[in-house]
């Protein structure tokens, strides 16, 4: 895709995250619209996963390690055609397989999360058998700063530089929020980029919501050969509806009624600056 | 009976659990919170405003939690550990299990949001096998409180025994089960709310409130229930138990946790090894991949309701 074509599938992405969002009265909008860029430039540049090849052992791994922003995945995942996007419709509905967090009953998630701190070490297997089985798949997996302190995730990176799985990467959604408070304050991951270093990774920072960087760093992998990637995502939680930008009750604020009128009217004015 | 009671003003126990702890800490700087960016889902906010120094935030860390919650504990502190019941019982089991119960540091591991509190968030944020898990582990009591009194007398007393407790909260308002006429409120002892020859029920926690609603249509088909709120499911109050299931024809439990290993195997177990065999059924939630929905909704397909609890006692009577 060209950038402008990039930038306005973000802004059509954010205009259903919020869409359904409203819809199911329940959804984790802030870090849903922070990470949109990311998967977009994934899905629709980066990444050789399609409904057509999601069963061979070749394609590309996407694990979703913040699970909780799963109206973004299921948006993205919706438009690659892995299912009608009505099913969205039922989401977190009785009976319903759209549920808060990805789920393997909805075709192109590829594991169960929800639970902060599973994704990464799951990612490390996944990467580890690639590596067994000489493929050329790679594993991505998307972390949210507020998930750095689980100790799992340091465990699984100790893992993967010992393997010297340089077939994985990384992503950090730098928010730079969580549900109580900043990052900063309620626990400091920073210098995050020495940590990631000292644990044998290599590292690289980026604009998140910057589609062209993006996609131009992503596809520079791996960083450096013989190691893990990670990429350090900058980015704005509430990202494109200026009233949810850096505003902590975001975090799984439901929009109301005009609220999200308006919020689609920003949305769509940004389309004409592309 | 049940709608007399529906009138008394209620609240989330959830929340009844922050205004305690609020009280308690007015008086003894040594209780202290512990969260894992879960302050705001355990209501504390007021608390961490008004005793900045007596809660410590770890981050979204929860095996971290429990560890520093057991390592104040060992110094005196009253540490109410607080976070999802989910997460603490699964991922932080080990902790539970070494550093608070084996290690004998007198922890309240609070579960906040338990059961299928989280309803549509799934079975990650689902906690069905909190009972099981910490029923098979030495030195903890294990304490869902189904209404605001039981919630603040747990509360308090855990605050002041010095023993290793897990008590588990939802977020729906709970009506009062009775008035209150000076009862005690002990761990381990459970509390008749109604009385009945015909059936016994027994439930903890959230399920409680729906047997008692089950009673009124229950005697309307001429069926007398006795329903007791058996809020500590480890240690059991088995006198209790025996006492009411002698004099019985059937039994029923109902709890929001998974079939196996809960409230009601702990009590047919009890019973059976003691020779007492009635008629007896256990509602919960089966051993499936559980159904999307609020917490009403996931109740109501499996039967944990008012009408679910009824045809159950009916069938078991036939
Ligand atoms: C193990 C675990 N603990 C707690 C939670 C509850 N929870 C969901 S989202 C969240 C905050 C996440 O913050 P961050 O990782 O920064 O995500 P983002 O800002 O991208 O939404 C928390 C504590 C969880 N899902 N899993
Ligand atoms: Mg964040």
């Amino acid at each position: 895709m060209t950038t402008k074509e990039l930038k306005q599938k973000s802004v059509e992405y954010r205009k259903k995250i919020l869409k359904y969002i409203v819809k199911a009265k329940a959804g984790h909008t802030g870090g849903s619209l922070s990470c949109t860029d990311i998967l977009n430039v994934l899905y629709n540049e980066v990444m050789n996963v399609s409904p057509e090849n999601f069963t061979s052992p070749d394609r590309d791994r996407y694990i979703q390690s913040k699970g909780h922003t799963v109206e973004a995945l299921f948006v993205v995942l919706a438009d690659q055609g892995f299912f009608p996007e009505e099913d969205l419709e039922t989401l977190c509905q009785y009976k319903s397989h759209y549920i808060g967090h990805p789920t393997r009953k909805v075709k192109g998630v590829e594991q169960n999360t929800g639970a902060l701190g599973h994704g990464l070490p799951i990612a490390v297997g996944t990467a580890l058998a690639g590596k067994l089985d000489q493929k050329n798949y790679k594993v991505y997996t998307l972390m949210g700063d507020g998930e750095m302190p689980e100790g799992s995730n340091w465990e699984a990176a100790l893992t993967a530089a010992h393997y010297k799985l340089d077939n994985l990467c990384v992503i950090v959604d730098k928010n730079t929020l969580q549900i109580t408070a900043s990052t900063a304050d309620v626990c400091n991951t920073d210098p995050l980029d020495e940590k990631w270093k000292s644990f044998g990774w290599a590292v690289k920072e980026v604009n998140g919501n910057d589609v062209d960087a993006l996609k131009e760093v992503l596809q520079s992998l791996p960083f450096e050969e013989g190691k893990p990637s990670v990429l350090i995502a900058h980015t704005t939680k509430g990202k494109g509806v200026s009233y949810m930008e850096n505003v902590l009750k975001w975090h799984h604020g439901v929009p109301t009624k005009d609220e999200y009128e308006q919020a689609i009217k920003e949305l769509d004015e940004s389309l004409l600056t592309i | 009976m049940a709608e007399q009671i529906n009138t008394l003003p209620y609240k989330a126990n959830l929340e009844v659990y922050s205004e305690t702890l609020q009280r308690l800490a007015e008086t003894d700087r040594n209780i202290i919170a512990v969260t894992s960016d879960s302050r705001g889902s355990g209501k504390l906010v007021p608390f961490g405003k008004k005793y900045p120094d007596q809660i410590i935030e770890v981050g979204i860390a929860e095996q971290n939690l429990v560890g520093v919650a057991a390592g104040l504990a060992s110094c005196g502190k009253k540490v109410f550990a607080t976070s999802p019941a989910c997460f603490l019982t699964a991922r932080a089991l080990e902790q539970i299990k070494n550093d608070v119960a084996y290690s004998n540091n007198p922890v309240n591991v609070i579960g906040i949001s338990a059961g299928v509190s989280y309803g549509a968030l799934g079975s990650t944020h689902h906690s069905l096998h909190d009972f099981a898990a910490l029923r098979a582990i030495n030195n903890i009591t294990v304490v869902a409180p189904a209404d605001n009194w039981e919630t603040a007398q747990a509360i308090e007393l855990a605050a002041n025994i010095d023993e290793p407790v897990y008590l588990r909260f939802g977020k729906k308002p709970m009506p009062l089960l009775k008035e209150n006429n000076n009862e005690k409120f002990e761990f381990g002892k459970g509390r008749v709310i109604a009385e009945g020859n015909d059936v016994l029920i027994i439930g903890c926690g959230e399920t409680v409130y729906p047997a008692l609603e089950a009673v009124q249509i229950l005697k309307e088909k001429g069926i007398a229930a006795t329903v007791v709120s058996m809020h500590t499911i480890k240690p059991l109050d088995t006198a209790l138990l025996a006492r009411l299931a002698s004099t019985c024809k059937a039994i029923v439990t109902v709890e929001e946790h998974s079939i196996y290993g809960g409230l009601g195997e702990a009590c047919a177990s009890y019973l059976l090894q003691h020779g007492i065999c009635k008629p007896f059924k256990i509602v919960g939630i089966p051993d499936e991949y559980t159904v999307t929905g609020s917490q009403g909704e996931i109740f109501d397909h499996y039967g944990i309701n008012k009408e679910g609890i009824s045809k159950v006692v009916e069938a078991l009577l036939k």
